[in-house]
């Protein structure tokens, strides 16, 4: 049931939702509510599809997946930063235009509906870390996003773009009264979390699969959101999230394995969540009610 | 009103600047859409489209308009249409018909109502509590039609027909049932309990000052605790309403895919939850989208395109009613 096997398929079932909460913790901490890296995701993926696709080189790719998504979370920025516009409402409408548009564009693009396919379309290679078992024969991704925990740790702890960005978010009125540009600080946070997003869509689909079907997201978007509550938008915290769910996404395949449907698994990472989340804020109104 | 316009036109002709890239003709294309919604042909179809997006639009503008957001309709929606059909389908006859519809709004009700217990007795936000109990219903659901409930005789996941005495009488062809009554009087009673009577001005005031709501003796967890209950009630109810018509099953996804519940919490958002707002925006994507599947047998566009528009001409007022809000009072 426990083997290196499910370790190994849980390290790359939890790289887009890594990333995508890493882009969420990062808006967060700026203070925007970003509940559109589902779409954002997806965007992604069809780009880095399709980028693949045209240019015959996965690593193309990649970068035009990590550019789409910077593009498209620009409607974020510029609406809700610059117009003022609410954040949850541009959300669900960016998730819904994100699944339209790429249904739309795999029709007028590929000329097939539901999934594009085809064997030709290049992949992300494994790499070999000298034949570790589990670590090893991951994309390039996979080990990026890892890298990624630590280079956002320092950056909003141990750089002055970090302190400023969290004063933007803490305390806007504060943090521009020290002349520091809370849009510009929002501009950034969003689309350096779409350049992430987008990542997140390539690793997706052209790392753990390679193909694009529509609304192939499936909700990781969703579960990145809940990670950032779960890890409360710090770096490490929402790596232990995106570890959880990684880890149950990949013991749901192997239930299955034996038996049991495949329902049952699907739930289980929103109740562990849950479960989570009843006893951290259990335990800081404990904190409260003894500090006052 | 004249932000409306503009986002209006901005969408449309975005569209268009789409519509010609794909080498279509967009006036062609447009006016299928409108012929294709309102039309002899389709008014059916939007009428058939309209039921579950007006229910679910004022379902999840119930709570909104105390600001609170039930981000689980999918949940409460797939969980009323299957407790709708496991009853249906045991108990015969007119009192079965009833019977199902009960069961749909009440289970969505209580399921809505524990989403608002997490978060009045183990504070955890409203928001999260709704989103993530969605899921294990949904996947409950799915596990159901996939074992206990399968019809036999099929080899996709969906339950077995309602018999011909447990459904809701058509109105005029497939689409439609008497369901739609059942809608109209929803809408009805939200539309009154909202401007008329207690209920509906604690909400109004705990939606617009929390704080102030609170020095006046609203019971904010009460009042959530209700709310909810209220919402995944009509959630449940839009469920169970749409599984008693054509054609008569719960099939797996089959509530999920055509999004009633992201656009219908759309509707309600855009409309900031007022009755009447809500059921005209909610009318008017229910009617692009049934637009959107005549204009692609007419004109070869994919039907897509109509989803397109709607979330742009979102984005366009979300953020044109951002840009009036900041420019009235300056941050």
């Amino acid at each position: 049931m426990i083997d290196a096997a499910l370790f190994s398929s849980a390290l790359g079932a939890l790289t887009p939702i890594l990333f995508a909460a890493l882009a969420g913790a990062l808006c967060q901490r700026a203070g925007v509510f970003n509940i559109s890296l589902e779409g954002t995701m997806l965007v992604g993926a069809f780009a880095g599809v399709a980028g693949s696709w045209y240019t015959g080189s996965v690593w193309l790719g990649v970068l035009i997946a990590a550019i789409a998504g910077t593009a498209y979370s620009l409607i974020l920025a510029v609406g809700h930063v610059s117009f003022g516009g609410d954040a949850i409402v541009l959300g669900v409408a960016i998730n819904l235009l994100a699944v339209g548009l790429t249904s739309f564009l795999i029709r007028t693009v590929f000329g097939t509906q539901g999934t594009f396919s085809d064997p030709a379309l290049q992949g992300l290679p494994d790499i070999n870390l000298g034949g570790i078992p589990v670590l090893s024969g991951h994309s390039l991704l996979v080990y990026l996003s890892w890298l990624a925990v630590p280079a956002l740790a320092v950056v909003l702890y141990r750089h002055p773009w970090g302190l400023r960005l969290r004063g933007v978010g803490e305390r806007p009125e504060a943090a521009a009264s020290l002349g520091i540009s809370v849009t510009r600080y929002r501009y950034g946070v969003i689309l350096a979390g779409g350049a992430l997003c987008g990542l997140a869509g390539a690793q997706l689909a052209l790392g753990n699969v390679t193909l694009f079907s529509e609304n192939m997201t499936a909700g990781r978007g969703w579960i990145a959101v809940v990670a950032v509550m779960l890890g409360r938008a710090l770096p490490y915290g929402v790596l232990a999230a995106a570890v959880l769910f990684g880890l149950a996404e990949a013991f749901g395949f192997r239930l299955q394995g034996v038996g049991l449907p495949q329902q049952a698994t699907d739930a289980a990472p929103y109740v562990v969540t849950l479960l989570a989340l009843f006893i951290s804020s259990a335990r800081i109104r404990r904190t409260r009610e003894n500090s006052t | 009103m004249r932000t409306a316009v503009i986002a209006f036109v901005g969408a449309l002709v975005l569209g268009a600047v789409l519509l010609a890239a794909t080498g279509a003709n967009p006036l062609e294309a447009y006016q299928a859409i409108v012929t294709g919604a309102f039309g002899p042909d389709g008014i059916q179809d939007t009428l058939a489209y309209a039921v579950p997006v007006v229910g679910m639009a004022i379902a999840l503008a119930i709570p909104l308009r105390a600001g609170m957001v039930n981000l689980g309709g999918e949940g409460q929606l797939v969980l009323g249409a299957i407790s709708a059909v496991s009853v249906g389908l045991h108990v015969p006859g007119p009192l079965g018909i009833v019977a199902a519809l009960v069961a749909g709004a009440v289970a969505g009700g209580l399921y809505a109502a524990v989403a608002a217990v997490c978060e009045t007795r183990l504070g955890v936000p409203l928001l999260v509590t709704t989103l993530l109990l969605s899921y294990p219903a949904m996947s409950f659901a799915a596990y159901l039609v996939r074992f206990p409930m399968r019809d036999a005789g099929s080899s996709l996941p969906q339950s077995e027909q309602l018999p011909p005495d447990v459904r809701l009488p058509a109105l005029g062809g497939d689409g439609v049932t008497i369901g739609l009554f059942l809608i109209v009087a929803a809408v009805a009673v939200f539309a009154v309990v909202d401007a008329r009577t207690p209920a509906g001005f604690e909400a109004k005031v705990t939606g617009w000052a929390p704080r102030f709501a609170a020095y006046t003796g609203i019971e904010r967890p009460g009042l959530t605790v209700r709310l909810l209950a209220c919402s995944g009630g009509l959630a449940g109810l839009v469920g169970a309403v749409v599984v008693l018509g054509f054609p008569y099953r719960f099939i797996d996804g089959a509530l999920i895919t055509p999004q009633y519940t992201w656009i219908g919490l759309l509707a309600a958002l855009l409309a900031t939850a007022n009755p009447l707002g809500t059921l005209a925006a909610a009318v008017f994507f229910a009617a692009l989208t049934s637009g959107g599947f005549a204009m692609e047998r007419a004109t070869q566009v994919p039907r897509e395109l109509t989803a397109i528009l709607q979330a742009v001409l979102i984005i366009f007022l979300a953020a044109a009613t951002g840009l009036l809000r900041t420019r009235r009072s300056p941050a």
